[in-house]
């Protein structure tokens, strides 16, 4: 769905979505590494169960959450990604562990 | 609009109040066939209805006043039938659960507190009877497994519960204005004259009358009553509290401070503050109270808190409702109380068919504010 386009010199980073290694760049938002990386949806709802992805790109839908190193419900359109992040889609409501 | 002075009254009450203890009576008046007006301010209001926390609560309730405990008891006895009616009258579950509830205590001197606290309130002379329980830490993880082993047990009273008092408060709008009560937002009220057969208010709009008066705007109160010979000495108290995202269903059972709403998210609540009318939020009092709420349930340290917002209840000198009618100016009532969600039965099913009545019966004096006037003894 999307492309990215011709930047020049942007240094690759490393980051494994749902486990799957994946080669983001550096300054990409977490958000706008899983657009690329083909995962418009990255959640389901936590009342409706439908599914959601990354839409306002700018902080403001809280439509992108995503657990980001362990963390829950992070945005991902404001933390940008790093070397060995882990992100992991969320499916409805977040379960705490014992 | 309003009436031309020489016609009778429009209304056979005026509500002054549209939170959650002015619509319950005025929902409860329009179920009893009476013409309601509710006039309330706009957004401007201190609205504690908005910030509540949302217990329907009876156990530790009226030490020093037996009578309070009584009437909280018949609330929560009516609470099932009022969400039933709300349901079916609007379409709006109110989301309320009677399975009990829980106050935990973080030492063994809390235990011995609650415990003493809870044996002189049964003990009380006339005090109503219902069933409650202390356990201790093994007892209430059977209940409720989550908790943390700072834990050193708990009250337990199968009669309480929670629910959403926001949709409550929606249902009793919707409610009160399908029976045919007029809901008059941005009428603040100014002025209030009894007179001949009822009441005329002055308003920001312009002028209401109607046969009787039901004073029920919380922290307005203190400044309308004494138009009507009536005293109101509240102030308000401030409480905070603490929402987390939604998450999958840990908590069976709604504790006094901490409660999983029936959307996912947890509340932790409630500190209670003497800050006048300044509902700002502090990250002293947050800390403290999300630190009580990790202490009881551990896991609540992974959970992100979404948003926090403070509240202020409409607290009288003893911490006990007033219900009070008028002796210079009959027809004319007032009622206020710091658990509009809790009371929110008896307000519509059982106070409101007194004011209809036009008078409240001898089993509602200990309620009067008159009780205020006595001089403290030394």
């Amino acid at each position: 769905m999307f492309r990215r386009l011709p930047e020049p010199a942007v240094a690759p980073v490393s980051i494994t979505i749902d486990g799957m290694p994946v080669e983001a760049r550096e300054g990409d938002s977490v958000a706008a590494a899983l657009l690329a990386a083909g995962h418009a949806r990255c959640r389901s709802s936590s009342v409706s169960d439908a599914p959601r992805g990354p839409y306002c790109m700018m902080g403001v839908c809280f439509d992108c959450l995503v657990e980001i190193d362990g963390a829950a419900n992070r945005q991902a359109c404001m933390v940008r990604v790093a070397p060995g992040m882990r992100v992991a889609t969320q499916d409805g409501r977040r379960e705490l562990r014992a | 609009m309003p009436a031309p002075e020489t016609s009778p009254p429009l209304f056979d009450v005026a509500v002054v109040g549209g939170g959650l203890v002015g619509t319950a009576i005025a929902w409860g008046l329009a179920r009893q066939g009476q013409r309601v007006a509710v006039l309330d301010e706009g957004d401007v209001a201190i609205r504690p209805s908005r910030g509540n926390f949302a217990l329907v609560w009876l156990q530790s309730k009226g030490l020093g006043m037996p009578a309070y405990a009584a009437w909280t008891k018949h609330s929560t006895d009516l609470w099932t039938g009022l969400a039933a009616e709300l349901r079916e009258e609007t379409g709006i579950d109110v989301a309320y659960e009677r399975r009990g509830g829980f106050q935990l205590a973080l030492s063994e001197a809390e235990v011995a507190a609650r415990a003493a606290m809870q044996r002189r309130l049964h003990s009380q002379p006339d005090m109503v009877v219902y069933p409650y329980e202390m356990l201790d830490h093994d007892a209430v993880a059977r209940m409720l497994p989550a908790i943390g082993p700072e834990v050193a047990g708990g009250s337990y009273c199968p009669l309480d519960g929670h629910c959403n008092s926001l949709r409550l408060l929606r249902a009793l709008h919707t409610g009160m204005q399908r029976r045919g009560a007029r809901y008059l937002p941005e009428h603040r009220v100014e002025h209030i004259d009894p007179q001949a057969g009822g009441f005329r208010l002055r308003h920001q709009k312009g002028e209401l009358h109607a046969g009787k008066l039901v004073l029920a705007s919380g922290i307005g109160n203190a400044r309308l009553a004494p138009m009507v010979g009536l005293a109101a000495p509240v102030r308000p108290q401030r409480g905070q509290i603490v929402v987390t995202e939604r998450l999958r269903p840990f908590l069976p059972y709604p504790v006094a401070t901490i409660r999983q709403t029936d959307d996912g998210t947890v509340l932790l609540g409630d500190s209670q503050e003497e800050a006048g009318l300044d509902d700002s939020v502090g990250s002293e009092v947050t800390a403290v109270i999300a630190d009580r709420a990790v202490r009881m349930f551990p896991r609540l340290a992974q959970a992100n808190v979404v948003r926090s917002w403070a509240a202020l209840r409409v607290m009288t000198p003893d911490g006990f409702p007033i219900y009070d009618e008028s002796q210079t100016a009959p027809g004319a009532f007032l009622a206020t109380c710091h658990s509009g969600v809790t009371l929110a039965a008896s307000h519509a099913l059982a106070l409101a068919p007194m004011l209809a009545g036009g008078s409240l019966p001898a089993q509602m004096r200990a309620f009067t504010a008159r009780r205020f006037d006595v001089p403290p003894t030394a």
